[in-house]
């Protein structure tokens, strides 16, 4: 039990170390430049969650981030790295706001359901032939991915230019019923962007920790993921498992999108490349140990990092770039936790052998 | 005489865990040019002593002399250093690496940041003449037998000038052959001077090889003997701490009806070779059926095929009277398989997962465990704690890992899960590997219970003692074929050999008749 609970003890150190180190770091950036640090951090607090607005913001912009970080965390679970997120979260954005311009007059009641869930099974299926492909032919989910991201970003920006809107580089917004505002929320929010979409992600959060931990589909998956062998040798499917992980990862990550279009932009316009969210849901999930706490939490501090980051140019001074080697800082020390763990344990035996000479 | 120096003392060493001692004021005393050899149960803190002597862990207390001077060992180069050189159970060699290329990792010489290939190559050859270490140098890791892998991680020490090498249950995954070379080679570095330290559990080897024996147990040294002087029965009572039954106790067999039958099987191994050919058994309810054979002749691919984990090529096999070849596995389980796998890491058990998980591990997908796609882990965890209990599986908790537990203690738990399902057959595939003479005592127990209940056994093992011990029949398995099937009441250690070696049945008898002769001729 002791050596248990120094575990977890060590699992939380790590991501909190990570920040911290990564928060000095990104001081002693802008000091080198020439920049008061605190004046800096001070301003990206305010920026994130100085007045309702910024809160709200701060909000809006983690709930997708969280969602696809979820999305991560189960096909990792599974033993896959789900590189395409953003891909898969384009696909649903794109599916979601085509159906609902497609049907402007049909009750908000179906409309949104229906082009939330088209959206949901766009992603799913977007990152279903990178599983499929796994489990009949041995592909390399990662380089499949990573395609399909590319095509989706094409696909998406022809899709725009050709069909969704004659040569404009953005569509129609969205009928008023279909959007996922709420007028009462962006007001108590001072107007802010945030929308059902944080309520949506709160519940997928509950949802996936039940699936993950209390179902058989969630069991077979990480047994799966943590030992392919003896799965088969208890006779789970593992082409079954293999599919449904990325189905469900892709799922989500369509989710996230969905959010996008439907929540924070209520359109959808052609990008100049692949959209980073997808990336920063990975670097959430990492993070966050794929435990869905800890994405809540990762998904939470760095809408905080991006949010109050872009205040930090007006309240301080400091210009977008060093802002943005900041925020890289932090997320380069999250990447480098191996080093942290390292120096955790080489200290932590140092006090055992002291202890023990006393 | 030889040169009796001190080469390691170990006074007083404890090692704690958090709450839990894994060793507890040990002393150890090793001589210049000896084979000392280090006895315990699994989990008795072996290897935890040895991995403080090579540097992996640093003491809670305690001190360490090296040629009679005080050392503190920080790091595996220290102890390097001091002439401490480990080969470690898992052998730590690079698979796409030549022999030569594994051997100097480390310690590379270059010239003008060149490898001097040569010369390092020059050099392995005359140490490996010198002791008889026979490797190919240029050879892949990946492409060498395991027991050349071994060879090279002894040269490996060697090279680094090391002259006190610690071997950690070096005859674990040798055959027969590889052992007695090992002893050979053991011997022949003695005679220069080397000293050993020995880690095992394995009492016939210390009686074949060692000269002095520490036993641990429980993490506390018990007793250092001079291993000519005392019996084999004297060791294992005290490793173990009571007095054990190397005998397995069990009455003649009651054979019924065939549980399991395979005809003309074919199975090929996954580089397209026939690893099984046209093999045909039957196994009977009440009787356990040994397959006696040394490693690699298809006993493996015969086991997965049965169980489903590899394809059949052409043949059938019927249990219960139902023809399962190429059915899923967990079909197979359902018709009345129990199956304990060769490798239990691999096959066996989910390690991060807990206890109560891989429990389940065969069930979970029924009531009680699970209901409408839901987990019942409450259920899970009450079942896991009457099988801790049932089987003796010692742990803290059915919650801990099953990386927590000792070997002995996963292969209970594998055993316990496997049986406890009640069925109709059950597969043991070198059910006691790396396992004390304890647990074995244990395990065959349940092996021949089983049996007695009316279950069909088939017993895998590349332990002769074992298959003759514990057997009713015996088929001894040559190239993928069934080459005999012997009464282990009537059929010697010898002819047992010679079958295995390829020879046929007739031709072994007449081999050891002959043999017999002779030597009473010499008499």
């Amino acid at each position: 039990m002791l050596s248990e609970n120094k575990k977890t003890l060590t699992n939380l150190t790590v991501p909190i170390l990570s920040v911290v180190l990564g928060l000095v770091l990104g001081a002693l950036i802008m000091l080198g430049f020439g920049y008061d640090p605190i004046a800096g951090y001070q301003s990206m607090i305010n920026g994130a969650l100085g007045s309702p607005f910024y809160i709200g913001e701060t909000l809006r912009y983690a709930s997708p981030l969280i969602i696809i970080g979820l999305g991560f965390s189960i096909a990792n679970s599974a033993g896959f790295f789900n590189i395409g997120l953003s891909g898969q979260a384009l696909m649903g954005w794109l599916v979601s706001v085509w159906v609902a311009i497609s049907f402007p007059d049909v009750s908000g009641l179906i409309l949104l359901p229906v082009s939330v869930i088209a959206g949901v099974l766009a992603g799913a299926i977007w990152a279903g032939i990178a599983g499929v492909l796994r489990a009949y032919f041995g592909t390399s989910e990662v380089i499949i991915t990573i395609m399909l991201n590319y095509t989706a970003l094409h696909v998406t920006n022809y899709l725009i230019r050709n069909v969704l809107t004659e040569s404009s580089d953005a569509t129609a917004r969205i009928p008023e019923q279909a959007s996922l505002r709420m007028d009462w929320l962006s007001q108590l929010a001072g107007g802010s962007r945030v929308n059902a979409g944080l309520f949506i992600a709160i519940v997928v959060t509950i949802l996936v920790w039940i699936f993950m931990t209390k179902t058989t589909m969630g069991y077979e998956i990480r047994s799966v993921g943590m030992n392919p062998f003896a799965s088969q040798y208890a006779g789970m499917n593992a082409k079954k498992n293999i599919i449904l992980s990325m189905f469900i990862s892709g799922g989500l990550a369509g989710l996230g999108g969905v959010l996008e279009g439907m929540g924070t932009f209520n359109n959808i316009f052609v990008q100049a490349g692949i959209p980073n969210i997808g990336f920063d849901g990975m670097a959430v999930a990492l993070l966050g140990l794929s435990h869905p706490l800890g994405i809540v939490f990762s998904g939470l501090l760095f809408a905080m990092l991006k949010i109050g980051g872009a205040s930090m140019p007006l309240g301080s001074g400091v210009p977008t770039e060093v802002v943005d080697i900041v925020i890289a800082s932090i997320i380069f020390f999250v990447g480098a936790n191996y080093l942290i763990r390292f120096f955790i344990n080489k200290f932590s035996g140092k006090k055992d052998v002291k202890g023990g000479v006393k | 005489m030889p040169d009796t120096a001190n080469v390691i003392e170990m006074r007083g060493i404890t090692k704690q865990f958090g709450s839990f001692k894994a060793n507890d004021n040990i002393n150890l005393t090793v001589k210049k040019g000896e084979v000392h050899a280090l006895l315990g149960e699994n989990g008795a803190g072996k290897s935890t002593l040895m991995n403080i002597l090579s540097g992996l862990l640093e003491p809670t207390s305690g001190e360490i002399y090296v040629n009679g001077e005080k050392v503190h060992i920080t790091s595996p180069s220290a102890s390097s250093r001091l002439g401490i050189g480990m080969v470690h159970q898992h052998f730590m060699l690079v698979d796409k690496f030549t022999i030569t290329e594994n051997i100097i990792l480390g310690t590379e010489k270059t010239k003008l940041g060149f490898l001097e290939r040569r010369e390092a190559q020059q050099e392995i050859k005359e140490l490996s003449e010198r002791y008889g270490l026979f490797v190919d140098p240029s050879a892949k890791v990946e492409s060498v037998s395991v027991g050349m892998q071994q060879r090279a991680e002894i040269l490996k020490t060697l090279y680094r000038g090391n002259d006190i090498l610690i071997l950690d249950e070096p005859t674990a995954v040798l055959t027969p052959q590889e052992i007695t070379e090992l002893m050979d080679i053991l011997r022949s570095l003695t005679k220069e001077g080397k000293s050993i330290i020995i880690i095992t559990h394995k009492i016939e080897e210390i009686k074949a090889v060692a000269d002095r024996c520490t036993v641990i147990r429980r993490g506390k040294s018990v007793d250092t003997v001079d291993v000519k002087t005392t019996s084999q029965q004297e060791l294992a009572d005290l490793m173990v701490g009571r007095s054990v039954s190397f005998k397995v106790d069990k009455t003649p067999a009651q054979p019924k009806e065939p549980v399991l039958t395979i005809k003309n099987l074919v199975v090929k191994e996954n580089r397209g070779l026939e690893a099984v050919k046209d093999l045909s058994l039957e196994v009977r309810a009440g009787e356990i059926l040994g397959i006696a054979g040394i490693d690699g002749n298809g006993q493996s691919e015969l086991i997965h095929a049965i169980t489903g984990l590899t394809k059949v090529e052409s043949g059938t096999i019927t249990l219960e009277g139902k023809e399962i070849q190429n059915l899923p596995p967990r079909v197979i389980t359902e018709t009345g398989l129990g199956h304990i796998p060769e490798d239990r890491h691999k096959h066996g058990l989910i390690l991060p997962m807990t206890i109560y998980e891989n429990m389940a591990l065969q069930t979970y997908y029924k009531e009680p465990f699970s209901k409408n796609n839901f987990l019942n882990k409450e259920a899970m965890q009450k079942s896991a704690r009457k099988l801790i209990e049932e089987y003796d599986v010692r742990t803290q908790s059915e919650n801990s890992t099953a990386e927590s537990l000792s070997g002995g203690n996963q292969q209970k738990a594998i055993i316990a899960r496997e049986i406890s399902r009640q069925p109709k057959f059950l597969i043991a595939a070198q059910p006691t590997r790396g396992l004390d003479v304890g647990a074995i005592e244990y395990i065959h127990r349940n092996l021949v219970e089983q049996r007695d209940n009316g279950k069909a056994v088939l017993l895998m093992s590349f332990e002769l003692d074992e298959v003759m011990n514990v057997s009713d029949r015996i088929a001894v398995m040559y190239e993928g074929k069934i080459v005999g099937i012997v009464d282990p009441r009537e059929v010697t250690e010898q002819e047992l050999g010679l079958l295995m070696a390829g020879s046929s049945l007739e031709k072994a008898k007449a081999l050891e008749s002959q043999s017999g002769k002779e030597s009473a001729n010499v008499k």
